[in-house]
């Protein structure tokens, strides 16, 4: 496309039917323990 | 729903319920601004009268490309899960993750410790090794299906009850095989009594380790002092220098708070890596409105100005090889957290929950103290099943002041201790908080077009 250039990402609708394992970290046990960001957190079923 | 805005240069469309990012030329920027809300023929005559080198089949071949990215579901997608929100707050509640407090004590006496200097409000404590192991066991046996299973050496001051996180490791790797389970210990240290022993551990056995240091010389002494007021930074700076370089690429964070009195925290954030950290994180602090300390609204403006500093100079220092990473600005567009994540956030009181050196059981670190705030202890488990089930209510679709806000998936409705800080109820919000994180997604993927950018000319 001219005008627009899509970045790569993960399609969330696609992750409602193959997500939910509950394995990745818990946000606030990294860094923060202050906010509550979630989109850091790494998808440990990306192997 | 989609959010735009330009930053540094971009122009960034930001699809929220497909999590697509389009980076766009100022044409398509203002045709999609103006895409559902305007008929072609109006679109055409005000693209055309903005700029009058475009033609009228130009405005149509980015019309069809609108078209096919919302006929392809990454732009204008709709909402389609609150099904799944509603599943999260009907599921049982499995614990993954433990914030042990081992130590309710610190040899440093910082005066903006949301801790109390890690008194929490209450008595000095430190934790014993037999209170640590049933809050190990009570994680295993709560922990279901999950393997991996989390622990934060959290205070006060972990390191002032080292010999007992030792035991408890070497505990947690001799149950961990039989369990079917895969801990991974995290210290946060204020780094005071860091040695080659401590280091050597650490590295081996803690999955992160997250250092204390607010930056700046004069930043960090201004409130991170021992008991006898004097300043830490000195002290502690070769020792995690020392602990980082003998990491092996293990993951650490070199952690800052930021308060009233360093608006311009960018430059302790450059100040660390200037150090020669690489990992980086630097948090707003939690305290009372009263105190000096606090931020004010009229540092807002201050604040959004150097996330996007930071954003720039990160970029900046990418290109020439020497970048570092930002805790808030990691975010993982192609591999990141599912959308049941995004809903469900940090799952305190349900995945996650602070143990005191008692044994006594609270949502999360934050409510550690508060006594409307106990749910439990660790041998006869939670017993205020109540407030279990209304920390499982808390998501990205439970709060209305979040349904029209298009950074819900990325922050899932926000920190429960700082709206029930804030606004004293847990299904609140932090309006402040709202408006940092916003700021700060904002940057983190401006900061990702531009990678992106640079990836491409490579």
């Amino acid at each position: 496309m001219k005008r627009i250039k899509t970045i790569e990402t993960k399609d969330l609708g696609k992750s409602a039917e193959n997500g939910g394992c509950g394995e990745c970290q818990t946000s606030c046990q990294s860094a923060c323990k202050t906010s509550c960001g979630v989109a850091n957190q790494p998808c440990e079923k990306k192997a | 729903m989609i959010h735009r805005y330009k930053l540094n240069g971009y122009n960034i469309v930001l699809d929220v319920y497909s999590g697509s990012v389009h980076v766009v030329d100022d044409v398509a920027y203002d045709i999609i601004g103006m895409y559902e809300e305007k008929s072609r023929e109006e679109i055409i005559r005000q693209i055309q009268s903005t700029y009058p080198d475009i033609t009228r089949d130009d405005v149509l071949e980015c019309l069809g490309d609108i078209t096919s990215l919302r006929d392809a579901g990454k732009l204008f997608s709709e909402d389609t899960y609150a099904g799944v929100a509603e599943h999260l707050v009907k599921r049982e509640p499995i614990l993954k993750a433990l914030c042990l407090h081992v130590a309710h004590t610190c040899d440093l006496n910082c005066s903006y410790c949301f801790a109390s200097q890690g008194k929490y409000s209450g008595e000095r404590a430190l934790m014993s090794f037999e209170v640590g192991k049933r809050a190990l066991d009570f994680l295993v046996e709560h922990s279901g299906s999950r393997r991996n299973l989390e622990v934060d050496f959290f205070g006060g001051e972990p390191l002032c009850n080292w010999e007992v996180v030792k035991e408890l490791v070497a505990y947690a790797r001799s149950i961990e095989k039989d369990a079917g389970k895969n801990f991974r210990f995290t210290l946060t240290t204020n780094g005071m009594q860091i040695d080659d022993e401590v280091i050597e551990f650490a590295n081996r056995e803690m999955y992160n380790v997250v250092l204390s240091l607010d930056g700046r010389r004069e930043v960090h002494d201004r409130f991170r002092v021992d008991h006898a007021g004097r300043g830490s930074y000195d002290r502690i700076l070769p020792k995690f220098k020392k602990l980082v370089a003998a990491r092996g690429g293990k993951g650490y964070y070199m952690r800052g708070t930021f308060t009233h009195l360093n608006t311009d925290f960018t430059e302790d954030i450059l100040h660390m890596a200037d150090q020669g950290f690489d990992q980086l994180s630097m948090e707003p602090v939690v305290c009372s409105p009263e105190d000096p300390c606090a931020l004010t609204e009229a540092d807002l403006p201050i604040l959004y100005q150097q996330y996007e500093k930071l954003a720039v100079e990160m970029i900046r220092r990418k290109k020439e090889g020497r970048g570092f990473t930002f805790y808030h600005y990691m975010i993982d567009l192609g591999h990141g957290p599912c959308i049941y994540k995004r809903i469900a956030g940090c799952g305190s009181g349900t995945e996650y929950l602070a143990v005191t050196p008692w044994g006594e059981l609270y949502p999360c670190h934050q409510f550690v103290g508060d006594p409307a705030y106990s749910m439990g202890n660790i041998w006869d488990g939670i017993q205020n099943k109540t407030l279990q089930e209304k920390f499982g209510t808390c998501n990205a679709y439970s709060r209305s002041q979040c349904q029209d806000c298009w950074a819900k998936l990325y922050c899932s409705g926000g920190c429960a201790a700082n709206a029930y800080h804030t606004s004293g109820d847990i299904g609140g919000i932090y309006e402040y908080g709202c408006k940092l994180f916003k700021k700060r997604m904002e940057c983190a993927i401006m900061v990702k077009a531009a990678e992106a950018e640079m990836c491409e000319k490579e």
